[in-house]
């Protein structure tokens, strides 16, 4: 009796295991990823997906089995014990050749998706914006018109007067046209190279919409690029671990027309 | 053979030696599952207030107070309490409880006499060992009543947050160096329980208990050993340099530059990537470690309540072996957005995805040997059986964490949360619970109740689903972890989900009272078990009395004629012939 409602039980869990997942609701809520706006994201969510269809297919698959086979042999009092037929030979041999395979496939696949976003380096012509990650918030930095970054000094680090990365405009030429914000702003279809570095503890940068997510390492001089692709407001967040803050820690990504983002450049204030 | 070693310490006498400072592998190991069952509770009661908190932020929680004025004024849990306690959680949960019970445990109480020896090899360093591990979780503890409370980084601790000290926030102040020092003393008492399994296992087996007649579960505990002796003579230097670095000065996760809190930071030369390579080059193996002996328990469970072997018992410990040594080769997986170089990705890549293979085998072994079976249907059958579904579920989101250019989606989301709770926090603990119910008689002469057991069940196993399938739909959704509340845009929608399944855990935790009721009431008044109740062929259940008498054997010492699984054939008691039975097998007709 106990194997046939363990049975049902398993087979139930499955099966419903598996409906949010194929129409992408829970509780009210959508649960997948949201709209991909990036240039290298096509590729990983194919990836994704092939994965979800050979992941769910193997969970259906095993669940189903199991229930069934304690449907049918629990508490089974009578007959005589039986072996699966061929016994561990064509089991070890079937996970060898399914797996293995599967696994390799989607490994040496997905190795363009990773490649497209950390093997291949930005464009010449991507344009640099820098990201300082700090207890909690996210600060951005655009080179201005000389092109050039000044450099960064810690010690100079002055939030209450607005110096967030710690500039020294008086001493620093290059400094003086560094354009400095709360909100990424980039132009759509332009090519970003994004320049990361920590002022304090880890961070992480997460763009669910762009696909993309790296680690802040403090001492380590980190960049993504990426290429956005549909105008719009899309939510930076910190993922990893940084203290009270982490929950709350986030920025906006502002995707605009090429015309509305030098608008916005020329509005800002060095 | 050493007979002499062990010969070495007589029976003891005063309630001390007997009860307290035993030198008793079997008392050793029912110690160790006290401790870890007084941590899961805490672990488990803080899960509570994490839960209740995500979906109620701003809400007083009763009691709260009681435990931190300062973190919880009013009962308001605070964002950084919020994260200690969450520390706290899976420190307790990983090294106290999945470290201690599948392992330290079962491990301690039946190896020796599932291999026919009358104690450990170093029995005092079995002693040494636990008393050591209670001293850990005493420092641990501890963190809860100093200054700014516990570390609020994590179980995994990252650097610099780690190891600046208290300038980066509230929750780094004395807490975080306890933190540093209940591990690495951890670490010394796994080590000694380590070495001490591999030289039971090498040099005490009895006559005719060869490697190859040794149950699965034996070799489980065996294999557990031996990674566990190389991660955690890894993770303890680890614990010691972080806190040089938060007390002495010293500068080995700390690069030079940082301002943290408008304070310039002295140190300089350090790498925030050389704490993860050491954490996670002990930490990946901890994972093993913590799943191994569930699936050596649950392979030995299943086996004797199908009444057959399964399909290949050498597949099975060969398999076991693969899955510990490809365990070193994996670590860099947690490390895929960390910043190393990207090519490392795919190197680590592999042997993850590769490590599914053995993984596979045992599942398809497991399921292959269910055909044609005359399988028993009690609580700790169940419970096997909910192992097998657990593992399948967290084994297949592993799936998905192994490949990088999934993983720049799904990193540090919920999907990973529901996978390692999944395999480490409902399938290890399933092989703990059908270890209880199924050594229980053998260890205290009565049975658990069976009614109680099964309900038990049910409500665990359909709980356990409720709480950790949604954590994978979330992570879809890109639901970020170690959050105390959920105010981001695409957060917010995504809060009815959280109710549910903070629902789910409470009503999941209340019913581990059944089991903890089912504990106490069974040791006392459970209906007397026989001598071999489930009618098992491996040593433990050929000892004069259960529990064994002090040197588990009475004074013989047993002579081994046959493998751990003769099952389904004609015996003098049954279809089962003993280990010990020197009768002949015949095959049942």
């Amino acid at each position: 009796m106990g194997g046939k409602i363990f049975a049902v039980i398993v087979i139930v869990i499955a099966l419903l295991s598996a409906v949010p997942i194929i129409n992408h609701t829970f509780m009210g809520a959508n649960v997948a990823p949201p709209e991909d706006i990036s240039t290298h994201g096509a590729s990983i969510d194919k990836q994704l997906d092939e994965t979800m269809l050979e992941a769910g297919l193997s969970f259906l698959a095993a669940q189903l089995v199991l229930g069934f086979f304690v449907w049918q042999f629990g508490g089974r009092k009578d007959g005589a014990i039986k072996n699966f037929p061929g016994g561990a030979k064509y089991l070890v041999i079937a996970a060898v050749l399914l797996v293995g395979l599967e696994a390799i496939a989607l490994g040496a696949i997905g190795t363009k998706a990773w490649a497209t976003v950390y093997f291949q380096a930005p464009g010449a012509d991507a344009m640099p914006i820098q990201v300082q990650a700090g207890q909690f918030a996210f600060y951005f930095r655009y080179p201005g018109p000389d092109g050039k970054f000044g450099q960064l000094h810690p010690e100079k680090i002055d939030e209450g007067n607005a110096n967030y990365f710690g500039l020294d405009p008086e001493n620093d030429v290059a400094a003086r046209d560094d354009v400095t914000s709360g909100e990424l702003v980039v132009p759509v279809n332009k090519e970003i190279h994004l320049l990361m570095h920590a002022k304090d503890v880890g961070h992480s940068f997460y763009v669910r919409e762009l696909r993309i997510q790296q680690d802040f390492v403090p001492g380590l001089d980190l960049a993504l690029h990426f290429t956005a692709t549909k105008v719009g407001k899309y939510e930076i967040v910190c993922t990893q671990l940084c203290g009270l803050g982490h929950y709350n820690m986030k920025a906006y990504l502002s995707v605009m027309t090429q015309d509305d983002f030098d608008k916005w450049l020329k509005t800002q204030d060095q | 053979m050493s007979e002499a070693a062990v010969h070495a310490h007589q029976a003891p006498t005063s309630f001390i030696r007997k009860h307290v400072f035993s030198l008793d592998h079997k008392v050793i190991g029912i110690q160790y599952y006290g401790l870890a069952l007084v941590a899961v509770v805490t672990g488990m009661v803080l899960s509570w207030i994490m839960r209740i908190h995500l979906v109620w932020p701003n809400s007083p929680i009763p009691g709260v107070q009681w435990l931190s004025k300062i973190g919880a004024p009013g009962g308001v849990v605070t964002p950084e309490y919020y994260l200690s306690l969450m520390t706290m959680h899976g420190t307790l949960m990983v090294f106290f409880v999945l470290t201690n019970a599948p392992f330290a445990a079962f491990g301690n109480y039946f190896l020796p006499i599932q291999i026919g020896a009358e104690d450990m090899a170093f029995p005092r360093f079995n002693m040494m060992s636990f008393w050591t591990t209670f001293v850990a979780f005493c420092i641990l503890v501890s963190a809860f009543f100093v200054g700014d409370g516990p570390p609020l980084s994590g179980w995994t601790a990252y650097a610099p947050l780690s190891a600046v000290g208290a300038d980066s926030g509230p929750g780094e102040g004395v807490g975080q160096t306890l933190w540093g020092l209940s591990i690495f003393v951890f670490c010394i008492a796994s080590l000694l329980g380590s070495l001490n399994f591999i030289a039971t296992t090498l040099d005490l087996r009895t006559k005719g208990m060869t490697l190859a007649r040794m149950p699965i579960c034996t070799w489980a505990w065996f294999i557990t050993s031996c990674i566990s002796l190389l991660a955690f003579a890894v993770l303890m230097p680890a614990c010691l340099l972080l806190v040089l670095d938060r007390v002495a000065g010293t500068s080995f996760f700390i690069p030079s530059g940082l301002n943290v809190s408008d304070h310039l930071q002295p140190h300089q030369g350090g790498s925030p990537l050389l704490w993860q390579h050491l954490f996670w080059f002990f930490g990946h193996p901890e994972v093993y470690i913590a799943i191994l002996p569930a699936m050596g328990i649950v392979s030995h469970i299943l086996i004797v309540n199908m009444r057959k072997p399964l399909l290949s018992h050498k597949v099975v410990v060969y398999c076991m072996m693969a899955i510990g040594f490809l365990s070193y080769m994996v670590w860099g997986h947690h490390m895929f957005l960390s910043g190393m170089n990207p090519f490392s990705a795919m190197v680590f890549s592999f042997p993850t995805l590769m490590i599914t293979i053995p993984a596979t085998i045992m599942t398809l072994i497991w399921l292959g040997s269910l055909y044609g079976s005359k399988l028993r249907i009690n609580a700790a059958s169940l419970f096997c059986l909910g192992f097998i579904s657990m593992f399948v579920s967290g084994g297949v989101s592993g799936f998905f964490l192994a490949q990088p250019s999934i993983d720049i989606y799904l990193h540090a989301t919920y999907f990973v949360v529901g996978h390692f709770h999944m395999v480490m926090g409902v399938a290890a603990i399933f092989g703990v619970f059908a270890g209880t119910y199924f050594w229980f008689p053998k260890m205290t002469g009565r049975m658990m109740n069976e009614t109680l057991g099964r309900l038990h069940f049910w409500f665990t196993f359909i709980g356990t689903y409720c709480i950790f399938m949604p954590f994978h739909y979330l992570g879809l959704a890109g639901n970020v972890r170690r959050y105390s509340a959920f105010t981001d845009d695409f957060l917010v929608p995504l809060v009815p989900v959280h109710k549910f399944i903070t629902y789910a855990a409470l009503f999941t935790g209340a019913v581990q009272m059944i089991f903890i009721f089912n504990l106490i009431y069974s040791r006392f008044k459970g209906a007397k078990a026989e001598a071999n109740p489930w009618e098992c062929t491996s040593l433990e259940w050929s000892t004069p009395s259960s529990p064994p008498p002090f040197d588990n054997f009475g004074g013989q010492h047993p002579v081994v004629y046959h493998d751990p699984y003769q099952y389904g054939v004609k015996g003098s008691k049954g279809d089962y012939v003993m280990q010990t039975s020197p009768e002949k097998v015949a095959q049942a007709t």
